[in-house]
C-alpha cells in the first residue's frame, strides 16, 4: 500500500487516513489535520487499482467494518467518518 | 488546499445548474461554497473515470448496474436529509442544517453493507421497493393541497417541485 506521509511538527501520535479523492469529508480531514500541523500518512483509496485497492479495502473493512470512507486510524483507536470532537479528543487538540 | 483553490468552468457551470435545479425542486445545495465545487469535481471526475455520476464520497466498483443505487441523487438523499438534514455527502442539505440546528459531520452510511462487497452481483435495489403491490403500500402518497402534485416517499417534500408551496401544504393522500 502506497502511503503518502505528511510532514508535521505534532507527531505526538501515529495517523493514519483512508480517503477518497473526491470525498468532501476526507478533504476537511486532511485540512483539520494539515491546518494544526499534524503529522500524518494517507491513502485516496479510489485511485488504487487492482490488488492495492482489493487489498485496502479489505484493511479499511477490518478497523471499520461500514468500510466507509474517511476511516482515521490514531494510535489504536478508529474514527468513521469526520467527527471533528472526537479526532481533536484523540490527538489532544 | 487554501483559499486560492481553483475551479474549472466545467464545474462552476455545472455547479450553478445544479443548484438551479434544486432549488426549483425543493431542495437546497450547502451554501458553503468551496465545499459544494469539491464535490461538483467530484461528480465531474467519477463521470470521466465510470461513466456515470457516482457519489464522490463512496467508493465505487465501478460497473453502473452495481452502483445504480448511489448515482447522485442517490437513493439515500431523502431519507438523510430527513433524518440528519444532509445527504450522505452534504452536498444537499435542509434549510435546519444551513442554520446550524443539525450538526455538521459524517453521518451513518445508509447505504446497506451488502451493496458494498466485491463480490455483490445484484443490482441495488431501492430501500423500499416502488413495485406496484395491491396492499400494503410501501411508502405513503403525499398530495400537494394548492396544485394536486402527487409523490410517493417518506415524508412530503420540502417543497413543491411544481407550485413552490411549502411542506405543510401536503396532505396524506393514501
Ligand atoms: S450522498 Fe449526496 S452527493 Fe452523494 S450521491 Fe447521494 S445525493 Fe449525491
Amino acid at each position: 500500500m502506497k502511503f503518502t506521509h505528511v510532514p508535521g511538527r505534532n507527531a505526538k501520535h501515529r495517523v493514519t487516513l483512508y480517503a477518497l479523492s473526491t470525498c468532501g469529508w476526507c478533504k476537511k480531514t486532511k485540512e483539520l489535520l494539515d491546518s494544526n500541523q499534524i503529522q500524518y500518512e494517507y491513502i485516496d483509496v479510489d485511485q488504487c487499482q487492482g490488488e492495492e485497492r482489493a487489498e485496502v479495502s479489505t484493511k479499511v473493512r477490518e478497523l471499520n467494518p461500514r468500510g466507509s470512507f474517511p476511516t482515521i486510524r490514531i494510535d489504536g483507536d478508529v474514527v468513521a467518518g469526520y467527527d471533528e470532537d472526537r479526532i481533536r479528543e484523540l490527538l489532544e487538540l | 488546499m487554501s483559499v486560492e483553490e481553483r475551479f474549472s468552468d466545467e464545474v462552476i457551470k455545472t455547479w450553478e445548474r445544479l443548484k438551479k435545479e434544486a432549488e426549483e425542486a425543493g431542495y437546497r445545495l450547502n451554501p458553503d461554497r468551496v465545499f459544494t465545487l469539491r464535490l461538483v469535481q467530484g461528480l465531474i471526475e467519477n463521470e470521466k473515470r465510470y461513466g456515470y455520476w457516482c457519489c464522490p464520497c463512496r467508493l465505487a466498483f465501478g460497473e453502473k448496474d452495481k452502483d445504480v443505487d448511489v448515482i447522485c441523487p442517490c437513493y439515500y438523499r431523502d431519507s438523510d436529509i430527513e433524518e440528519f438534514g444532509a445527504c450522505y455527502c452534504a452536498l444537499y442539505v435542509s434549510d435546519e442544517w444551513i442554520e446550524g440546528k443539525k450538526k455538521h459531520g459524517s453521518i451513518p452510511e445508509r447505504r446497506p453493507a451488502k451493496f458494498m462487497r466485491d463480490g455483490y452481483s445484484e443490482t441495488p435495489a431501492p430501500p423500499q421497493s416502488l413495485a406496484p403491490s395491491p396492499q400494503p403500500l410501501s411508502l405513503p402518497v403525499w398530495r400537494c393541497k394548492v396544485c394536486g402534485y402527487l409523490c410517493a416517499r417518506p415524508e412530503p417534500p420540502g417543497k413543491c417541485p411544481v407550485c413552490k408551496a411549502g411542506k405543510d401544504r401536503f396532505e396524506r393522500f393514501m
